[in-house]
């Protein structure tokens, strides 16, 4: 065991840059959600403030639930995020990376969402059982478009599983560039909003519904690594699509700031798509994800395969 | 087949009052709905009781927050009924005004209430950025942006002043030109469409036989408005029309308010228009009223109110009996909710904008077998919160 995977999976790109990167990004989301409805905004620190002060609060823990479970389905899920982070961080800013991490990638991610189901049914709380079951299905419902707009990048770089080859294979041309880059991009996109539980796919969590549905009876600092967890996946899919599609980050230069431009635009566009959009039912979820997304993508890597 | 309680109150993000309804749900597909009020202890029809007639009106005014002169507007129609009472032109005119200006303010909230139920929170802040101004027009109109305190028995308590009328016109059409635009970015959201078109359908059956009111009744089919079947105040002296669409889904209960703010605002510039020629005074002076009954109806933002006054010639009502809109539109979730999912059922519970204060009441409770003991409220409620408390043990 050396010190620099230490360095990496703790501090940077890992668990230390991803949490202060995502809770900066999600005062930027927060800030630019209030300035579309007309509002003020929080002040830049306030997402640290709220984590620090539930990690400060009681943690009440429900009689009939399942405490194990309960308790430690957060903590998984933040390693999960934070090793995910790390995966994409070290190809992305120092070129290493191992055969077919994309494909733990995907896993890791899944069990993510498997978190959130365990954690939720622990409970036994109505309306968590209700939102965690909708999260069963919304897994149903993007994953397949998930994978299937991994493989564009995967099939375009040569079939190459490996991220620090799918970034060399972008150096002439990013993939975006191409026919089937851009729809599975925007697909990407989607699947994006869909995973990270925003509208218009925020159907687990719906608040008005369901009381947030899986978190419900989260409370202190649990329900502050749930919230980090949201946070950190402000940066871990934008970071992934940068990869995959987009040529990565470079800084050399003037590069630096088109690589911070990058990322902002695409959180911009998940913050766009977010504010203008009401919530969906979890049919209408499953039915745009299979009818439309899924067949979309199928084309992208048809194209893809003929090198469009 | 399992069956799952989903309970919806006393106190949820749903819900702004404390209201409970039970949602038997079969999976996510609601099988049967069960409501219970009297979550809150109100005791406005015995207050008013114990008031003049005068400081009743007040009283009335603070039943809800949101329809604030629908009810004073009734409870004067109601004792000006005893002795037909008649009121001078120009007070007809600002009370139409004010009722007018109410009711537009009333459907751009619940417009944003519904965007933030169905998680569209951006329509929410635009529409009830878009409200403002209507409550700045109340605010010039008179003094103050809720519980305006305008009505009078004879007439109305303050006159609008006639330099601020082109003002007023200003900003009418400042708010005109803003709702268009949301209406038309609701009216063309292919998302917005999908989600509300067809969810809770109230058919017109349905609505007849539930005694459904207001906006509720009318985006069902059933052409029912007293300003138009009762016209009182200024309604018959100006040109409007009433909103009817058939499907009476979500969508088309939001179309009919939506559209039901253009025809305010064109009532709203009538008579504003009027206000400029029409000279007089706003009040008759009333001394007294006599023994007899009154009745007042007036169509509020959700329906039809309605206020019964018994007088016995002395200066307080012997009793003051308040229907509101709500008390008969909530009993139709039991029609439009059965067999949908649970996601639009609970569109469908916002979408007759219920407002559960007007419809509590405050309940007297009298032994069958002793006609004359009363039991208190405060004791039952108290024994209750005991027997709660050894059960939690």
């Amino acid at each position: 065991m050396n010190f620099e995977l230490f360095f990496y999976l703790l501090v940077f790109p890992g668990f230390l840059f991803t949490a202060i990167l995502g809770l900066t990004v999600g005062w930027v989301d927060r800030k630019v959600s209030a300035r579309f409805q007309y509002r003020v905004g929080p002040p830049f620190l306030q997402n640290f403030n709220d984590f620090f002060k539930l990690l400060g609060k009681e943690t009440i823990v429900v009689k009939d639930s399942v405490k194990s479970m309960f308790v430690i389905a957060p903590f998984v899920s933040f390693a999960m995020l934070a090793l995910v982070s790390t995966i994409i961080g070290t190809s992305l800013f120092f070129n290493i990376s191992f055969g077919g991490d994309l494909i733990v990638i995907m896993y890791l991610l899944m069990i993510f969402s498997v978190m959130v189901v365990i954690g939720g049914s622990s409970t036994g709380n109505v309306y968590s059982s209700i939102g965690f079951g909708r999260e069963i299905k919304l897994l149903l419902a993007d994953e397949l478009a998930f994978i299937l707009v991994l493989l564009v990048p995967i099939i375009k770089s040569g079939y190459q599983i490996n991220l620090e080859n799918i970034l060399t294979a972008q150096v002439n041309g990013m993939f975006i560039n191409s026919a089937s880059g851009i729809i599975a991009f925007i697909i990407g996109l989607l699947c994006i909003q869909a995973k990270m539980t925003l509208p218009p796919f925020q159907i687990p969590e719906a608040e008005t519904e369901i009381v947030e549905g899986p978190f419900m009876e989260y409370s202190g600092p649990l329900l502050a690594f749930w919230k980090l967890n949201h946070f950190m996946m402000y940066v871990i899919f934008p970071f992934l699509l940068v990869l995959l599609f987009w040529g990565g980050f470079s800084f050399n230069g003037i590069d630096i700031l088109w690589s911070v431009l990058k990322y902002l635009l695409i959180v911009v566009l998940m913050i766009i798509i977010k504010n203008t959009n009401p919530r969906v039912r979890i049919d209408t979820a499953l039915s745009f994800f299979w009818k439309y997304a899924t067949p979309l993508t199928l084309i992208a890597i048809v194209l893809a395969v003929f090198g469009y | 087949m399992d069956k799952n309680v989903i309970p919806v109150g006393p106190y949820h993000p749903l819900l702004e009052e404390a209201e409970y309804f039970t949602l038997q749900v079969d999976g996510e597909t609601v099988v049967d709905i069960d409501l219970e009020i009297g979550w809150m202890h109100r005791g406005h029809e015995f207050m008013s009781e114990s008031k003049t007639f005068t400081q009743s009106l007040y009283l009335v005014e603070r039943i809800c927050g949101i329809c604030s002169t629908s009810h004073p507007i009734a409870a004067v129609h109601a004792m000006e009924d005893v002795d037909n009472i008649e009121i001078p032109l120009r007070a007809r005119y600002i009370r139409t005004l004010v009722g007018e200006l109410e009711r537009i303010h009333s459907h751009l909230l619940w417009l944003g209430l519904a965007g933030h139920f169905i998680g569209y929170d951006t329509l929410w802040m635009w529409a009830w950025k878009y409200r403002e101004p209507v409550l700045q027009m109340f605010e010039i109109i008179s003094g103050n942006r809720n519980h305006y305190g305008m009505m009078r028995i004879g007439g109305v308590a303050r006159d609008v002043d006639p330099s601020k009328i082109s003002k007023l016109m200003d900003i009418m059409d400042e708010i005109e030109k803003k709702i268009e635009m949301i209406a038309k970015a609701a009216n063309d959201d292919p998302v917005l469409k999908s989600r509300l078109k067809g969810v809770g359908v109230l058919t017109k059956k349905d609505a007849i036989d539930f005694c459904a009111v207001g906006p509720t009744a009318r985006a069902s089919g059933v052409p029912i408005d007293v300003r138009k079947d009762e016209p009182r105040d200024a309604y018959d002296l100006v040109d409007f029309n009433i909103i009817v669409t058939e499907n009476g889904d979500v969508f088309d209960k939001t179309v009919v308010r939506l559209l039901e703010i253009f025809e305010s605002i064109k009532i709203c510039k009538q008579c504003l228009e009027k206000l400029k020629t029409v000279n007089g005074g706003i009040r008759n002076n009333v001394k007294e009223i006599s023994a007899g009954e009154g009745i007042g109806r007036y169509e509020a933002p959700r329906g039809e109110v309605f206020h019964y006054v018994r007088t016995d010639g002395t200066n307080r009502p012997v009793r003051h009996k308040v229907r509101a809109p709500s008390y008969v539109n909530i009993p139709t979730f039991k029609a439009s909710c059965k067999g949908i999912p649970l996601a639009d059922a609970l569109i469908t519970l916002a979408a007759v904008d219920p407002c559960y204060c007007c419809t509590e009441r405050s309940i007297k409770i009298i032994d069958k077998n002793n006609e004359s003991r009363k039991i208190d409220l405060l004791k039952l409620s108290r024994e209750k919160t005991e027997q709660i408390r050894r059960e939690m043990k």
